[in-house]
């Protein structure tokens, strides 16, 4: 299983990260810059796994995002990438293009899609399509819900308190 | 865009439009950074984000972070906050929680946002506790009610958001709470529901599984279902389930194997191909359950083989095209099925196809991938491994840290004697690269482990430890020091005393150099004092007050180590003691004066205690001192008289007033009594005696004595401290001669009957009376002539009564050995024979004639000391005891090869039925056998070196003989405490039988390939004793590993020599 999703942007800034297994706030702080120095670090032409604390972390880089997923020994890398490439791909058709910027401002967006990927530290949804889908009728009934209250009465309502 | 004028006018109405055209401008930049969808964000926000984006340091970052933190604080707990923005700083909160920051302040706020009818907040709300709260969070029992009612809402998005936080949130004990719930949404009309719902079961049941277990047949249910999503939602749960449970799954493996099918041969819809490969993800899941069901199952297994060709087939790629990473990660994980079940030639064939393919690509990954199912190919058919040499150099030296170590797992696995030097070598320079713990143990774990099981001589073993000891220092455990010291104790094992002590020189040289470096661990200075200590002055090439210097510098460099100082100022005593016995002078030099004056009025007893008997030496005359710590005494076996022949007084009085008898524990428990089954009980026993017990305690009657074998010698290392210098003499007087000094000893059994009640009754007075015969036996295996010809106090009976004892000795023991031998080798035989068969035809075949006769010679003159009397023993046990029991050090003195030879010829009448076999495996069977034999009776002392305490237990018989022998009660308690391991000396004495292993380790192993079956089964015997509670599991763990093939065959035994040159 996925244990944790991490994605750091080339000087190390966390950009987003989503933990499947518990792991406290102080965990997850050291996790993170142990991880972020480690791969950081690692020259373009190595692999893009790393062992370890007895587990494997996939990393692959995205212009200036390294998205990071660390996996149990005996998960298999390729497929892991892959699923990486896969989020990512997702990313790209609903943001169209996305950039880290995207992420960076719309953080929460990327965690509802990445909520529609992955549950639980497992695939959820090998299908673009489907997962465009649920994102989208998500989208729709937000939009309805956003059009009613920042309607103009809302909007002085709010502004005049 | 309706928030942005939402921004602005509130802005507007607020400060008055002054600003408003700047803050079009920055927003008008920002909109053009992010792209749609900013409906959320607020300027405040925006600036935050982009604040921390353009911060030029951590520090900078952090304020910002703080700050942001104290508005929100203060922000978020005013009454009446709307709804819109409440749900703005919630993510807000999560953004500062993203970057490392607490924001539990928060938390609550976000688990009442999930109360919220709004979708979208109720969203942003489950968001945010499930970021922000783990399964054991106390809150997450106010947010079991919304999910529950959640789970019932006729919306699925909002079903969908509850369900994703069930997958967080719900922990065991809540599951109850929303499981029915759950479990009727598996017929929601939705997929995307019943995907979820799945998924939440999943999770249900690695959380607990006992309340899932009416569920099981759910998840094949489901796997019917017809949306593919809910389906490869299932197979994550049935992954679980079978790995759990395989047989009760096996009934589905065609239902699997017809899915694969199905799934390779493009019948799902288009959407669920990736990159034109269809459901790849799908696929390595089935892959990986059938993976599991073909596991060790012919059956199953054929059922299997159409379909992994045809997946093979559509994923690989045309000549020349390294194929696409998915379509790799299917064939790889095919590589791991085919590995894992009972495959068929064909596709083991296309699996190493494969394999071949990876480990030549040019990429990182796919090496990566090419190694690791390199390893798996290797376990079934080890001749693989010579294709791919070169490779697997490559990928050692690559700069890639990720290859390297795993090409070193790899090599881990393919060590065998004959590479084990290059293949530590090279996980030594790795483990100088590195520098977080995890790793280091884990890498300083396996060099253990490989050193022990294949060294090839003790010079290297001991070079090999000392740089493991440097590089990993503290995370080593203590045991490995112990071993170390113990083979230095024992010799190099090379047939002369020379080499011994060109040895000991050695280590005492390298270990000079090693304490000028300014830093080193703790063990490391432990073991170097106690060879400054024990050899420091011996060669004479060092002043005692050289090393006395070291010594004082290496104590002082460490202040707050009480180890090492006890380590020291033992040596120091030692080294005092050696210059008093040689006659010569001693003044101690002032450096060393303050350190024992320090130590005089340390807070440790301990410390304190070796200081004043350090300063005892001083007032000792040479004689005496000789007698107490003569040189080299660490090697030097300790008898015991096990028979306590002067109890038998005391016990027969006993049983004539009614008491029970004594039975061994082995009667006691109704299980066969032999003395080959003492041997293991007197490891089994001795473990525990230690560790917590949770049997009641025995019912305080009176002690019951026991006939065969006296318990004192057990009571030592509970009550050292409190027996009185006269009971101990007393207990020392294992010579029926002194009966008169029963009545003490008749006071002294009292004591017993209170340890019998603490201890593990008679069963733990067996460990220590395990070294009577081990000694006995390590003292003729090491040629007799060691201890009987030496002038040191070897054994307490000569010091008695001289010649008298002796005889006895050999007589109960000889008589011992040979019941033990006889009944020894029928388990060993098998084994031997198991391991012989295995793997001896190879060996056989490629070691004939000539070659094997030299490996014969050399590999007997590897023989050491410790084996020199092995080959004779079984002969011995044969009824040839004659000439062991007469033990003239003469006859231990011949030279080595004659011994080999007499052994040879001794066995062959013995093993006349086995004449078909080739003479060497005779040899084998006959090096094989005793050292088992032999490290197994070991084995209870063995472990008692582990324990510090416990070293009380090794040898109080001998100091205190030669103590009484002088008559003076205070040199009485230090020699004791010399040689009752206060110590590390004394460790290594009291673990000395087992040093038998290390030594026959080794040139064991050097036989190579004609002793190979042998030295397999008493290295892994010898070291495994040390490691497993069950010898006979190790050695079955051993055969498993041998047949398994790790040890690449002899088709080409030097495969890594010439490779590595």
């Amino acid at each position: 299983m996925i244990h944790f999703v991490l994605l750091i942007s080339r000087q190390g800034k966390v950009r987003l990260t989503k933990w499947y297994s518990p792991y406290t706030q102080k965990e997850r702080t050291k996790v993170i810059r142990e991880l972020s120095g480690m791969i950081l670090s690692r020259g373009p032409k190595l692999c893009n796994f790393l062992e370890w604390r007895g587990l494997k972390v996939v990393y692959k880089r995205y212009a200036s995002l390294y998205f990071c997923m660390c996996v149990d020994t005996d998960d298999n890398e390729l497929e892991t990438l892959e699923i990486i490439h896969h989020f990512v791909e997702i990313l790209d058709r609903y943001f169209g293009n996305v950039c880290e910027l995207d992420l960076i401002f719309n953080f929460h967006k990327a965690y509802y899609i990445l909520d529609e990927v992955l549950i639980a530290g497992e695939l959820q949804e090998t299908s673009k399509k489907s997962v465009a889908r649920v994102i989208a009728a998500q989208d729709t009934l937000i939009e309805h819900a956003k059009e009613q209250s920042s309607s103009l009465s809302n909007i002085i309502a709010q502004a005049t308190k | 865009m309706e928030s942005w004028a939402n921004v602005i006018m509130k802005k507007a109405f607020k400060h008055g439009s002054q600003n408003t055209i700047d803050q079009l401008k920055t927003i008008g930049r920002e909109l053009s950074m992010g792209t749609q969808g900013n409906w959320l964000s607020s300027k405040e926000y925006l600036d935050l984000v982009k604040a921390i984006g353009e911060a030029k340091s951590k520090a900078e970052e952090e304020s910002i972070v703080m700050a942001e933190i104290e508005h929100l604080k203060k922000r978020i707990m005013e009454p009446d906050v709307p709804r819109k923005k409440m749900k703005e700083y919630i993510i807000r909160l999560v953004y500062v929680e993203m970057l490392g920051h607490d924001a539990s302040f928060g938390y609550i706020y976000a688990v009442k946002m999930t109360h919220d009818d709004n979708l979208l907040c109720k969203r942003s709300g489950y968001l945010a506790t499930t970021l922000f709260l783990n399964e054991d969070h106390d809150l997450i029992i106010l947010i079991v009610n919304t999910i529950q009612k959640d789970l019932k809402s006729d919306n699925y998005l909002v079903v969908c958001a509850a369900l994703t936080a069930v997958c967080k949130l719900i922990n065991e004990e809540t599951i109850p709470a929303v499981l029915p719930q759950v479990v009727d949404l598996l017929g929601h009309p939705k997929e995307q529901v019943r995907k979820k719902a799945v998924m939440a079961l999943h999770r249900f049941q690695q959380r607990s599984p006992s309340s899932m277990s009416h569920l099981l047949t759910k998840f094949r249910q489901i796997l019917c279902d017809k949306d593919p999503s809910v389906m490869s939602a299932a197979l994550c749960a049935l992954f679980d389930l079978v790995s759990a449970d395989v047989k009760g799954f096996k009934n589905l493996t065609a239902s699997f194997v017809s899915i694969l099918k199905q799934v390779a041969e493009h019948r799902l819809p288009r959407a669920y191909d990736y990159h034109r490969t269809p459901a790849p993800f799908i696929q390595i899941k089935l892959l990986k359950i059938l993976a599991l069901l073909g596991a060790g199952d012919k059956h199953a297994s054929e059922n299997m083989y159409s379909v992994l060709m045809d997946v093979i087939k559509r994923n690989e790629p045309g000549k020349g095209d390294p194929g696409s990473n998915i379509t790799n990660a299917i064939l790889y994980e095919c590589i791991c099925t085919i590995t894992a079940i009972m495959a068929n030639s064909k596709l083991l064939g296309l699996a190493a196809e494969i394999t071949s393919r990876f480990l030549k690509s040019d990429s990182h990954n796919y090496k990566y991938m090419g190694i690791d199912a390199l390893g798996r190919v290797i376990e079934i058919n080890p001749d693989f491994a010579e294709e791919h040499q070169l490779s697997v150099i490559d990928c050692l030296e690559d700069q890639d840290d990720t290859l390297k170590r795993k090409t070193l797992d790899l090599l881990y696995k393919m060590t065998k004697s004959s590479n084990v030097e290059v293949i530590v070598d090279r996980m030594i320079s790795y483990m100088r690269t590195l520098s977080d713990a995890h790793n280091k143990t884990e890498i300083a774990t396996r060099i253990i482990e490989l050193t022990e099981r294949f060294a090839p001589s003790n010079q290297w073993f001991i070079q090999t430890m000392n740089q493991v000891f440097e590089l990993a220092g503290d995370l080593v455990p203590v045991k490995v020091a112990h071993d170390l010291m113990r083979l230095l104790s024992k010799g190099a094992g090379e047939d002369d005393e020379e080499a011994d002590s060109l040895l000991r020189s050695s280590a005492v040289e390298s270990y000079l150099q090693l304490l000028a470096e300014p830093k080193l661990p703790s063990i490391l200075l432990q073991v170097a004092c106690w060879v400054l200590g024990e050899y420091g002055t011996v060669d004479g090439t060092h002043s005692a007050d050289d090393i006395i210097g070291k010594l004082c510098d290496v104590a002082e460099a460490h202040p707050g180590d009480n180890v090492v100082k006890g380590y020291a100022i033992t040596a120091i005593t030692k080294i005092c003691a050696f210059e008093i016995g040689a006659g010569r002078e001693v003044e101690l030099i002032p450096e060393c004066r303050s350190f024992v004056d320090d130590l005089l009025a340390s807070h440790s007893t301990d410390l304190q205690q070796r200081a004043y008997e350090l300063q005892v030496f001083f007032g000792l005359g040479a004689d005496l001192v000789r007698k107490v710590l003569p040189v080299n005494g660490s090697g030097e076996e300790i008898e015991f008289d096990r028979e306590l022949p002067f109890l038998q007084e005391f016990v027969d009085s006993a049983l004539a007033n009614g008491a029970r008898p004594y039975l061994d524990e082995n009667e006691r428990l109704g299980v066969d009594s032999g003395m080959s089954s003492f041997v293991s009980s007197s490891r089994s026993h001795h473990e525990p005696s230690h560790g917590l017990r949770f049997e009641a305690y025995e019912t305080p009657t009176a002690a019951i004595p026991s006939g065969s074998a006296a318990a004192p010698s057990s009571l030592l290392p509970d009550f050292e401290e409190s027996v009185t210098e006269l009971t101990r003499s007393v207990r020392n007087q294992t010579d029926s001669s002194q009966v008169d000094l029963l009545g003490p000893e008749v006071a002294r059994l009292r004591l017993d009957g209170v340890q019998r009640k603490w201890g593990r009754t008679s069963g733990s007075s067996q460990p220590s009376l395990a070294p009577t015969p081990a000694s006995e036996q390590q003292r003729r295996d090491s040629g007799v002539s060691e201890g009987a010809s030496s002038n040191k106090e070897s054994s307490p009976a000569e010091l008695w009564d001289g010649d008298g004892a002796e005889p006895r000795h050999e007589i109960y023991s000889s008589s011992f050995e040979g019941k033990k031998v006889e009944r020894e080798i029928p388990a060993e035989k098998q084994r031997l024979a198991a391991s012989l068969f295995g793997g001896s035809s190879v060996q056989k075949g490629s070691s004939g004639g000539v070659k094997g006769g030299v490996k014969a010679s050399k590999a007997a003159g590897n023989v050491r000391p410790g084996e020199k009397g092995v080959p004779p023993r079984p002969a011995a046990g044969s009824g040839k005891k004659k000439n062991w029991s007469a033990a003239e050090p003469k006859q231990a003195s011949s030279s080595l090869m004659d011994l080999v030879d007499m052994s040879g010829d001794d066995s062959l009448p013995v093993h006349d039925a086995k004449a078909s076999y080739d003479p060497f495996k005779e040899l084998e069977g006959l090096l094989g056998v005793p050292s088992t034999a032999a490290s197994s009776t070991s084995v209870g002392l063995g472990k008692s070196t582990m324990d510090f305490m416990s070293l009380y237990d090794s040898a109080p018989v001998v100091s205190q003989s030669a103590s009484s022998l002088a008559g003076d009660s205070d040199v009485l308690s230090l020699s004791h405490r010399r040689s009752g391991g206060m110590d590390g000396a004394n460790g290594v004495e009291g673990g000395l039988i087992d040093l038998n292993i290390l030594p026959s380790l080794s040139p064991l192993a050097g036989l190579g390939e004609l002793a190979q079956s042998s030295s397999s089964l008493s290295p892994s015997t010898g070291v495994s004793d040390k490691k497993g509670p069950s010898r006979q599991h190790s050695l079955q763990k051993d055969a498993a590993s041998r047949q398994v093939g790790v040890t690449p065959t002899g088709a080409n035994p030097a495969l890594f020599q010439d490779l590595f040159g």
